[in-house]
């Protein structure tokens, strides 16, 4: 989807503001936030592209006034409510006033380590060969998908170079509804005057990496 | 987004709007407990673990270890994720990682600019600015610009690599071992690394400055 969250290349946001000293959390509902997040997907059972695309489908206003942890609390609160685990009175009251949907796990202290080390790894076996290969030319699709995509727009309609392979993983356009389709996925690199014409630097290169569908050949 | 931390101008919002959010994480999580979703102390653990267990820390001794250890080097270049899984480092947001190596004349400079991927097991959570509007926008871009904007200049003749971490992999810059750290430990080795020369918006310490 066209959101706020696409932000490569933009030009409105100044100066990167490095913090010293920076602490992990900046305050203690951000800590809190964090975790319940995390403990939630289990119950909760969404993936990683819902996630992705609960925090970024809403008006452009809204993302940009909301701070890193505020966005993920937006987004885990809709998946909650779509899934019927909380209630919005619930939300707005804060407290519980339905009774529980039953889940079929949640994270208990044993099993964080366990779950922290198992991630959700997205490789997946290959049933059929690459389409392209290290070396060759390929454009980013002109595409602008209304669900959730990771084909960011600065490179959309952009010729660039296939420079690894990175086997078959879960495709999160379709992912975000719930299937995985998985397909190969490479990362392509674009020159500076490619991504943004006579402004660009000639000296630097960028990639994305990208997913079968999103590339045809040049 | 705004950053509660540089926009002072709002400061005073900011601030109700701290107590607000406060409360309402608050009354979540005891919503959720109530309905027996979530356990508190597995919310502590995990809290506790990204406090103090995962950290730039952890990719201080991968890059420590392949500045000493040209076998190990090889295999973080060529695979990194068994690589790094050697010193105990795994899992979310690190299952698949891509180590790639700076030299005198490629820079690499990592990004995620339509969210905040970045590789936990060995940086821990990312800073703020690596979420923020600037650093996602102006990466692609202007990446010579954001090196500045860390107060630093690179070279001339050095190219810039910027990865833009669009999918499940994770990217560990390889910074260059800096010069008069010859027969040094890997433990001292490790004191130099910075989490910043690790995303490639910075570069290790020179000896002098951990003496």
């Amino acid at each position: 989807m066209e959101g706020a969250h696409d932000m490569g290349g933009v030009a409105w946001s100044g100066p990167v503001h490095p913090e010293p000293d920076e602490p992990v959390f900046h305050a203690e509902w951000e800590r809190r936030a964090f975790a319940i997040t995390l403990a939630m997907a289990m119950p909760g059972g969404w993936n990683i592209d819902m996630s992705r695309f609960a925090r970024e489908n809403r008006p452009p206003e809204d993302y940009l006034s909301k701070s890193y942890y505020e966005i993920w609390l937006a987004g885990l609160e809709r998946l909650m409510l779509e899934r019927g685990l909380v209630a919005a009175d619930e939300i707005e009251t804060g407290k519980p006033l339905h009774p529980t949907k039953p889940v079929a796990r949640t994270l208990s202290p044993d099993g964080v380590a366990a779950m922290l080390h198992r991630g959700g790894p997205t490789e997946r076996e290959a049933k059929s060969p690459a389409l392209f290969a290290v070396g060759d030319r390929v454009r980013a699709r002109m595409i602008h998908p209304p669900t959730h995509t990771r084909l960011p727009r600065y490179v959309r309609g952009h010729v660039g170079t296939v420079e690894l392979l990175h086997g078959v993983h879960v495709f999160p356009d379709s992912n975000s509804m719930g299937q995985e389709n998985p397909q190969w996925l490479y990362t392509v690199t674009f020159d500076g005057r490619e991504l943004w014409g006579p402004d660009g630097d000639a000296t630097v290169k960028t990639s994305v990496d990208a997913w079968e569908s999103y590339l045809e050949p040049a | 987004m705004s950053s509660h931390d540089h926009d002072h101008h709002h400061h005073d919002h900011d601030h109700s709007e701290l107590s607000d959010t406060e409360l309402r994480v608050r009354a979540l999580e005891t919503i959720l407990t109530e309905k027996g979703y979530v356990d508190p102390a597995a919310l502590d653990l995990l809290i506790e673990t990204y406090e103090t267990k995962v950290g730039p820390r952890n990719g201080a001794r991968v890059v420590a270890r392949a500045w000493s250890d040209p076998a190990f080097r090889a295999r973080l270049l060529s695979d990194a994720t068994p690589a790094i899984s050697e010193l105990g480092y795994a899992g979310r947001q690190g299952e698949h990682i891509v180590a790639v190596e700076n030299t005198p004349h490629l820079h690499n400079m990592v990004v995620c600019t339509l969210c905040s991927c970045y590789p936990w097991p060995v940086l821990g959570l990312p800073p703020v600015w690596y979420k923020s509007a600037p650093y996602r926008s102006k990466a692609v871009k202007d990446p010579r610009g954001v090196l500045a904007d860390f107060g630093f200049d690179l070279p001339d003749g050095t190219d810039i690599r910027v990865w833009d971490s669009t999918a499940e992999i994770r990217y560990l810059v390889l910074p260059m071992r800096p010069a008069g750290t010859e027969g040094w430990s890997e433990q001292r080795l490790a004191d130099l690394v910075t989490r910043d020369s690790m995303i490639g918006t910075g570069l290790p310490k020179q000896p002098h400055e951990v003496a």
